[in-house]
């Protein structure tokens, strides 16, 4: 059947048809989608683990157990997930396993713009690497031939122009695939020195192996043009940019499979032409590689290694062409993401704000507050640095800081990595200031369940983390709850932990205002004769409320009657909806 | 036939991968190759959102670049000039006259740009402005603005009208059906 899919559900489907029995992941822009669409498949096992560095655990152990199994990531994920990787690379596998991770070339929602490709160089495993929704779809199902053939873990990488972009895919059937019997094997899979030192020099025999492989790979192709003048190397979206912009005029060498290299026949590619292109997003991981075997290739030396690239830049470059345009001499004003109407993350933030507190925050969409007018937050580093963090903070900086610094971190993000910071808070003894921003839903990925929402990732019923009593399991004993809507509240709440002498922690809250289940309140009015003008309701940054000649305006369409505005307003000017 | 370049612009949480579903829907069908390139994420929290669809022979590119886009629609005013320079000489802006102020017009740190449309008109840029909002509401739901919007883009299209509303019944949720086929020929014929 030909439908048209994103890389993300072409990759779900391959995995699909090869027999996957087991997926496990935590959600990450751009990679979220592959587990989304596989949990629709009945046959298939899939669910939200706590962290990435788990759910590569749990895939591991499946394949251990003879099941066909996948996790999938964004490229900040596999940080955490690379323990596992690196000595699963020694293990093998025994049935197929395949990790997906989708890189984010630009940020379009990520922190850093690291390029994955270096972790299958370092762990020693296979990468594939597709340039469509049809090769996302092939690669995946053949990775677990490729998987099980050569005794390792497969890698699939994917940027956001693959995993987010739709193209045409010809789907197949689904082909069942037993659990094999299981076997104890400790000298495979028990990796302390004496059996791991065993290994070692089977993974490198097996990169060997691999090599040899990539040669005859079908994942590499080459197109030889007429011309003889430029050569180019390029992998996944760039292929396309390429394309593009060449068509059929000149030679290109496309990789598929990005780890190994297929070694022989890029020198023999190379060898036929002038001069030596490799036209690649990120790090110059294929160029260098070029460069170790003596070649000469350019890349970097013309192609930025930051951001994602386009067709334009392939044409000014390469052809010194440049398109035709027009737009407005008049400056446009930016558009950054805001937190939404009724975000239950602002009415905290504001106290924050406020109280003119250093807030160390967290990855999710309470990042936001970070922009004005709020300007709540001092640092966001990476899952779960907010509660490691002010441990630090406040050991160095003791009373200087001890009294005016809180973190804030996810529901999600608590689960995923902020309960191994809390422990060390209790065990170690700092008196720090944790509030868990509890919106019930990984919110920025797009509305994941996790430990703590009651449901799993089918929206089935599950076990539910009580987070005060796990809190207190973890050592601390002064933890409450507020309401961000109760701005009062949440002040008091604040202060009192402040001024306690031991660790504590808030939960901040109130479900995310997007969730089906919560119903919005009819939207707030301003009643224009008794505004001032002063202005107060616009210090939270909330995008209903607009100034409109010197008085305030609330629009309808978005306000979702929170009322947190209302508190603000010391002149009674905003008033309940009918 | 040469690749059309189509750009979805507006603010995140406007609908725009309805919209873009729709179209690469209805492309597929009439047996095009097709690309449509999203962004999800952050972005989509009121930020500025752009959606990409090509469609043609054969499609390599999933974007779009300056100066290549055969038509832009815009879900709001200002995000139509933002992009206006990747706009073909000589193509087509269809835009919601809607305003939605960014965070920054909010805050006061700037304003507003007025007559901006009218500024792009002056350069001879085509711009087909529809108040896709108001006829959104007629059909029953604000939310409906994207629909609106591909009804009046289906006039610069070869494809009949039964085949728009074909793609609509097998993109939309049944309950949604019979409001987005309103919405559709609401924005199609004013």
């Amino acid at each position: 059947m030909k439908e048209l899919l994103i890389g993300n559900a072409a990759i779900a489907r391959g995995l699909y048809e090869a027999g996957v029995k087991v997926v496990s992941s935590y959600p990450g822009t751009p990679s979220t989608e592959i587990t989304e669409f596989a949990a629709k498949y009945d046959e298939v096992y899939c669910e939200w683990a706590p962290n990435e560095k788990v759910a590569t655990e749990v895939a591991f152990g499946a394949s251990l157990g003879g099941a066909r199994s996948a996790c999938a990531m964004k490229h900040v994920g596999l940080n955490v997930a690379a323990d596992p990787l690196f000595t699963m690379s020694y293990t093998g596998v025994r049935a197929g396993m395949v990790m997906c991770v989708a890189d984010d070339p630009a940020m379009h929602s990520s922190q850093n713009e690291q390029d994955s490709r270096h972790y299958a160089i370092a762990a020693k495993v296979p990468m594939l690497e597709p340039a469509d929704s049809a090769e996302a779809y092939a690669f995946a199902k053949a990775a677990f031939d490729i998987s099980e053939r050569f005794d390792t873990p497969v890698m699939i990488r994917t940027c956001t122009r693959i995993a987010h972009c739709q193209s045409i895919v010809e789907t197949g059937k689904r082909i069942e695939k037993e659990i094999t019997t299981y076997e104890k094997q400790p000298e495979k899979y028990i990796m302390m020195p004496g059996y791991a030192k065993k290994k070692h020099p089977i993974v490198e025999k097996r990169t060997k192996l691999l090599t040899e492989f990539a040669e005859n790979c079908a994942f590499n192709n080459v197109f030889f043009a007429d011309n003889t003048e430029i050569g180019i190397v390029t992998s996944g979206t760039c292929y396309q940019y390429v394309k593009e912009v060449f068509g059929d005029s000149v030679s290109v060498f496309k990789v598929g499979l990005i780890n190994p290299l297929p070694v022989k026949s890029l020198i023999e590619f190379a060898g036929k032409f002038k001069r030596l292109i490799v036209v690649e997003e990120l790090d110059p991981i294929i160029e260098t590689h070029l460069r170790n075997l003596g070649l000469n290739p350019e890349g970097k030396s013309l192609f930025s290694n930051i951001g994602e690239f386009s067709q334009s830049d392939i044409k000014r470059i390469l052809q010194n062409k440049i398109e035709n345009t027009v737009c407005a001499d008049t400056p446009i004003p930016g558009r950054p993401p805001v937190m939404c109407p009724g975000c239950p993350h602002r009415g905290i933030y504001y106290v924050l704000a406020k109280m003119k507190l250093t807030v160390l925050g967290d990855i999710g969409c309470y990042t936001l507050g970070a922009t004005p007018p709020l300007n709540a937050l001092d640092s966001t580093l990476c899952m779960g640095a907010s509660v490691s963090g002010i441990h630090g903070f406040n050991k160095a900086r003791g009373d200087l800081s001890e009294n005016k610094t809180v973190c804030v971190i996810g529901d999600s993000t608590f689960m995923h990595s902020g309960m191994t910071g809390l422990v060390n808070i209790a065990y170690n003894a700092s008196n720090s200031v944790v509030i868990i921003l509890d919106n019930s839903i990984t919110g920025m990925t797009g509305h994941q369940q996790n430990p703590t929402t009651g449901y799993n990732i089918k929206g089935d019923p599950a076990a539910k983390v009580n987070l005060e009593k796990l809190c207190n399991a973890l050592g601390i004993n002064r933890v409450r709850v507020v309401d961000p809507y109760d701005l009062a509240e949440c002040e008091r709440a604040v202060k009192e932990e402040l001024d306690t002498k031991e660790p504590s922690v808030i939960i901040s809250r109130r479900p995310c205002m997007l969730l089906k289940y919560v119903k919005a309140k009819p939207a707030l009015t301003v009643n224009s004769k008794k505004c001032k003008s002063c202005k107060s309701c616009m210090r939270l940054g909330c995008p209903a409320i607009s100034f409109k000649d010197g008085k305030a305006i609330i629009d309808a369409t978005q306000c979702v009657g929170c009322g947190v505005c209302e508190q603000l307003c010391r002149f009674d000017a905003i008033n309940e909806g009918e | 036939m040469k690749t059309v370049n189509i750009m979805i612009v507006g603010v995140g949480g406007q609908g725009s991968l309805l919209a873009s579903k729709l179209l690469g829907h209805l492309l597929v069908s009439e047996g095009f190759d097709v690309k449509v390139s999203e962004v999800h994420g952050m972005s989509q929290r009121g930020g500025s959102v752009v959606t990409y669809v090509r469609y043609g022979d054969k499609v390599f590119s999933p974007l779009v670049s300056e100066g290549e886009a055969d038509y832009i629609i815009s879900f709001e005013k200002l995000e139509a000039a933002r992009h206006a320079s990747m706009l073909k000489i000589g193509g087509q802006i269809i835009v919601n006259t809607q305003q939605i102020d960014p965070m920054p017009v909010i805050n006061g740190a700037t304003e507003y740009p007025a007559d901006i449309l009218d500024e792009l008109k002056a350069k001879n840029i085509k711009i087909d402005a529809i108040d896709a909002l108001s006829l959104a509401r007629k059909a029953g739901s604000v939310k409906a603005v994207n629909i609106v919007l591909m009804g009046r883009l289906s006039n610069y299209f070869p494809f009949e009208k039964s085949l728009w509303l074909k793609a609509i019944e097998e993109t939309v949720a049944a309950k949604f059906i019979e409001m987005n086929k309103k919405a559709f020929l609401l924005g199609r014929e004013n």
